[in-house]
């Protein structure tokens, strides 16, 4: 591999396994299996949690915090990233007490809009990068892309992996491309999407995900949101795991971040579970977990005001932006 | 009781009339053709107008049971019982409908009509029963002389075109459509030519008791005609020639064959009102046998 | 840190009344024993006084059965059958919630078990077993296999509903009638069932229920009256059965305890066994004959893999049975505290190391934090006895051979468990165990077309499935 020379340091054991090609396949092929059958139960079992009252005013507002408010159209426009930030901000105007989110993720030429709209709110700006959504280009081009976010003032960078080259077998490459596009990054945080609805195993999710931390990946997230089907439960457990185990074995946190298809309240906090049992409390925090999402908060916020009015609200009570 | 709440009709009251319409994807759309071909009971008075079905109707219901089959075969045997079950438990409350639809679609008398009425609900939960026990009485394990590990398990063929029998509207009806359904397949049925509107209301039923839309498609309007289609449709995996005219019966066997599909072998005559053996459940299984080594 | 709010199910959706009587001949009746309380055993309070059944009461309720099965239910008509024991299966299905929550006040297992297991299971199986019940000349017993006439039937206390489900369901499919006791410390649900089977109005005397403790029991299996006796629970009572039936010619069957291993070699799926492993020991408390009390892992993945389940046995929530965050429930009674407290004693005594999880523990109930003895050797009492608790022996093995062999180095054989990748490996392994019930890659599942039971002192005879039907044909 070329870039190893830039590839982040690792324990000894790690750092064997990604000193060459073969190292690094009989690496990932050397992960436990996952079986399906009990994956998709266990994540069943505990989606049937029942939390209530204070717990779930805590996980609504803890939910809150924990969104990557996303616009990925090729209709954006400034104004409608203004918007945007404008609910970033302030999700509630009528209730100022509700957290702000944890940051905007738009296109990379979006991405100077939002930055001057959210300069000093603490805000992230994330930017999807690097061919986004396919991942189909040439690898300088991807730099450039990623070269541009980062210039724009994005504080964090969501990359796609190359399926292709994973799906057949080229860890190499995939491990290379990230390892650059980490370098290129800079300061600003590395979000890797695995786009899991295209790697159709669970086993193909814990190597891709053991394969972006290797190379260096501050997240790793499931998808774009451009695939059926995006971020499904059992999948996000699969990669939980993995961080957990990562964390086992070298002492560092790394997060998680599903995408795509969590619109509700109920499945928010269905995550927020699965994160408190299967990776454990220190990862509930927007420094190790993310919803990527855009109806999501404004069910979050509806549901808020169910918990403290007492009664239900509706569409009409929560800004559309 | 008083008189004005009786369920009886009000002498100076206007009743509104049904229309009868195909059941496809789990719509009641009219036919594409525009046609409808009147019916009438078996005194030769007017009952009411039916959908004549054409060929587009037919390919659209074959599109319909394709669409279905994947999730209806690939449903627990138990929730199909459970939807079966739930079939029967709606057409029980549905029974003095059906006893009048049969009475006059078929001129018996009431009796009659109550005892075939009662048979086609019983049928049903006979079926109902059947779902999981398929694999158990027609499955096997294979004691293969090697170290392998062999079983053989029953599965749904796919889509089935059933020619519903001419004369007994309902209970017959229920005879061939259950079996075709209860072991995953889907179903293309085409109703009783001059006694169709007991198959029409049945949809009603089928459309309210769980059962998937596509999962099985009722047309009414010539046999003869939509036939044809069926045993020739590339998509049609296997064909219940019960309700076939004697004269295209052979012509129907001869068009499957280009496809080779599934026909069940003709009976002389069949008594629908006797306990059905296993015969229709087989006719529309495959089996697939499966091997695997067997060692550390 | 994130503290679940409490998460109770509203205790009244139970319709708990004051007493209980038994029910014998359509009706419920007081009985001449002496009434028994039954407690709630995750707070220790008293639910409800229950009548229970005199030697004089069993002879009239088998008179019942007697008479119900010459003059109907014997000589009705299969498919007619069939639509009485679908009417059961629904009105379970309807009452279920009602169920739930009486299941787990009575016994004490959590609310999401008895919800999402116990009542859709004992549903399941009237809704399977009535379809039998026109069906019987298809189940491989010959054109027409004949019912047996009058079943005995005795339950035990960890799955009250779900057992006697077991028991009336083939019975009544095939043409029997039935008296059943519940276990002593649970006969609630049984006697809601008994209310549900009036509702569906069987013919008198066709299912008949009496509580009461062990005597109760044997005057049931011994009566001479009864033609067939099915009894759940532990092998020394099956022992006494078999030895008080012998020279009878009554058809038995037997279900009855087990030291299931559960085997997980070095190419497992380790994320999903831990989860097995949980599954295998810690449902319903661990009280399960078929519970996967004994863990062999592979040396190579052994530190790993164990390391992984301590973690995981962390993260299980012990307390209130109605609590719907509840994982792990109250143990069944005092009693049966005290057997798993004397065992786990014996483990430490014996040298095995003994780790707890530190989850809290309410202070009214009988509670058993999740343990895991590792270091256990095949000698140890807790390698071979049945603890039925949360408790689990872990012992090692280095080869196949080495792991069915001590797999199988138990009287017992009522389940089995494999955990590798390999399928090959999963079928030699389960073609050597001996036991009832092998599953591989899973643990502890159950459905009523899936044959059950044991090899060896596990008893004999299966429930469920077209094997199932055989212990209640005379055939």
């Amino acid at each position: 591999m070329a870039a190893t020379s830039t590839a982040p340091s690792l324990p000894p054991a790690l750092a064997d396994a990604v000193r060459d090609d073969a190292s690094l396949r009989r690496f990932l092929h050397g992960l436990p299996g996952v079986d399906q059958v009990g994956v998709e139960q266990r994540a069943a079992g505990l989606g049937t949690r029942s939390i209530k009252k204070a717990a779930k005013l805590w996980a609504i507002d803890t939910a809150i915090s924990m969104v990557d408010l996303t616009t990925l159209e090729g209709a954006d426009t400034h104004g409608k990233v203004r918007s945007l930030a404008a609910k970033a901000r302030r999700p509630d105007p009528e209730r100022p007490d509700v957290p702000k989110v944890a940051a905007v993720c738009v296109y990379p030429d979006m991405v100077a809009t939002a930055v001057g709209e959210l300069r000093g709110t603490g805000i992230n700006v994330a930017s999807v990068a690097t061919a986004f959504p396919s991942g189909r280009s040439s690898l300088p081009v991807k730099l450039a892309d990623t070269a541009f976010a980062v210039e724009a003032g994005a504080s964090e960078i969501d990359m796609v992996i190359d399926r292709g080259a994973f799906l057949s077998g080229r860890y190499g490459q995939v491990f290379d491309e990230i390892v650059q596009v980490k370098h290129a990054c800079g300061d600003a945080h590395l979000k890797v999407i695995l786009e899991t609805g295209e790697l159709a195993t669970y086993d193909n999710v814990r190597r891709a995900s053991w394969l972006a931390l290797l190379a260096g990946g501050d997240f790793i997230k499931t998808s774009t949101g451009k695939v059926t089907p995006a971020a499904t439960l059992p999948v996000t457990h699969v990669m939980l795991q993995a961080v957990r185990d990562w964390h086992t074995q070298t002492g560092d946190l790394r997060g998680v971040k599903p995408a795509g298809g969590i619109r509700s309240t109920k499945d928010a906090i269905r995550y927020l579970v699965a994160v408190h049992e299967v990776a454990g409390p220190e990862w509930l925090t927007p420094d190790l977990f993310r919803f990527g999402a855009s109806t999501l908060l404004n069910d979050l916020l509806m549901q808020r005001r169910t918990q403290l009015e007492g009664h239900y609200s509706g569409p009409d009570y929560v800004t559309v932006d | 009781m008083s008189e004005r709440i009786s369920l009886g009709r009000a002498e100076n009251r206007i009743a509104v009339a049904k229309t009868y319409k195909l059941y496809i994807g789990g719509a009641f759309p009219r036919s594409e053709s525009g046609r409808s071909y009147p019916v009438n009971d078996a005194k030769g008075a007017f009952l009411a107008n039916a959908a004549q079905g054409s060929r587009k109707d037919a390919r659209d219901a074959v599109a319909a049971a394709r669409k279905a089959f994947g999730g209806w075969s690939g449903a627990t045997a138990y929730n199909r019982g459970q939807v079966l079950y739930r079939v029967a438990e709606v057409l029980e409350g549905r029974r003095e409908q059906f006893i009048a639809e049969v009475g006059a679609a078929e001129g018996v008398a009431v009796k009659k009509a109550q005892s075939l009425v009662d048979a086609a609900i019983d049928r049903w939960v006979w079926y109902a029963g059947w779902t999981d026990k398929i694999a158990t009485v027609l499955g096997a394990s294979n004691p293969v002389a090697g170290p392998y590990f062999s079983f053989s398990v029953p599965e749904p063929t796919g889509v089935v075109a059933v020619l519903a029998p001419q004369q007994s509207s309902l209970l017959g009806l229920v005879s061939v459509v259950a079996p075709v359904i209860a072991s995953g397949n889907t179903a293309v049925v085409v109703a009783s030519q001059d006694r169709p509107l007991p198959a029409i209301t049945l949809s009603e039923v089928l459309a309210t008791s769980d059962l998937p839309g596509g999962v099985v498609n009722i047309l009414t309007g010539r046999t003869a005609e939509i036939a044809p289609w069926l045993a020739s449709h590339g998509d049609v995996n296997a064909l219940d020639p019960t309700g076939a005219p004697e004269a295209v019966r052979a012509d129907l066997e001869r068009s499957a064959a280009g496809t080779v599909k599934r026909v069940l072998r003709a009976r002389t005559s069949e008594d629908f009102t006797r306990e059905p053996d296993l015969a229709r459940l087989r006719a529309f299984l495959e089996s697939k046998t499966v091997w695997h080594p067997v060692g550390v | 840190m994130w503290e679940y709010a409490p998460a109770p199910e509203s205790r009244d959706i139970a319709n708990l009344k004051p007493d209980y009587r038994m029910f014998v001949d359509g009706q419920f009746v007081e009985g001449g024993g002496e009434p028994l309380k039954t407690i709630n055993p995750g707070t220790e309070e008293v639910l409800a006084e229950v009548s229970t059944a005199a030697p004089a009461d069993v002879d009239k309720a088998v008179k019942a059965a007697r008479r119900a099965y010459d003059r109907v239910w014997g000589r009705m008509p299969g498919s007619e059958r069939a639509k009485y024991i679908f009417r059961i299966a629904r009105l379970v299905q309807e009452r279920s919630r009602e169920l739930a929550v009486l299941e787990s006040l009575d016994n004490g297992k959590p609310i999401k078990e008895s919800r999402d297991v116990d009542v859709p299971t004992a549903a399941a199986h009237f809704f399977y077993h009535a379809g039998w019940a026109d069906k019987l000349g298809h189940a491989g017993y010959g054109p027409d296999p004949k019912p047996l006439g009058v079943a005995g039937q005795v339950i035990p206390w960890n799955f009250p509903l779900l057992m006697a489900a077991w028991k009336i369901a083939p019975a009544l499919a095939c043409g029997n009638t039935v008296v059943l006791k519940p276990a002593e410390t649970t006969p609630l649900s049984a006697l809601v069932l008994a209310e549900i089977i009036q509702q569906a109005d069987l013919p008198p005397g066709v299912v008949n229920i009496l509580p009461g403790a062990g005597d109760v029991g044997a005057a049931v299996v011994s009566h001479p009256d009864v033609d067939k006796v099915a009894f759940t629970g532990s092998t020394d009572v099956g022992k006494v059965i078999q030895r008080q039936l012998a020279g009878t010619g009554k058809k038995l069957t037997l279900e009855l305890g087990g030291k299931a291993a559960n085997i997980v070699f070095d190419d497992a799926p380790l994320d999903q066994a831990v989860e097995g492993i949980v599954n295998g020991i810690f449902f319903n408390q661990g009280h399960v004959c078929c519970a996967g009390s004994r863990l062999l892992v592979q040396e190579s993945v052994a530190e790993e893999l164990l390391e992984k389940l301590r973690v995981r046995v962390s993260t299980l929530r012990v307390g209130d049975p109605l609590d719907k965050n509840t994982d792990i429930g109250a143990i069944n009674s005092r009693e049966q505290l005290t057997r798993i407290e004397e065992l786990t004693a014996s483990g430490e005594a014996e040298g095995a190391q003994r780790w707890t999880s530190s989850c809290p523990l309410p202070d009214k109930g009988f509670y058993f934090a999740p343990t895991v003895f590792s270091n256990v050797s095949q000698a140890m009492r807790i390698a071979r006895e049945e603890i039925f608790g949360p408790v689990l022996s872990v012992l090692t093995f280095r080869t196949p051979d080495e792991a069915v062999a001590k797999a199988n180095n138990t009287p017992y054989g009522l389940s089995a468990g494999i955990w590798t990748e390999k399928g090959s490996r999963i079928l030699w392994a389960a073609q050597k165990m001996r036991a009832g019930v092998v599953w591989a890659n899973t643990f502890n599942r159950f459905d009523p077309t899936a044959p059950f039971g044991g090899y060896q002192e596990s008893g004999f005879g299966r429930e469920g499935g077209r094997t199932g039907l055989e212990a209640y044909l005379d055939v």
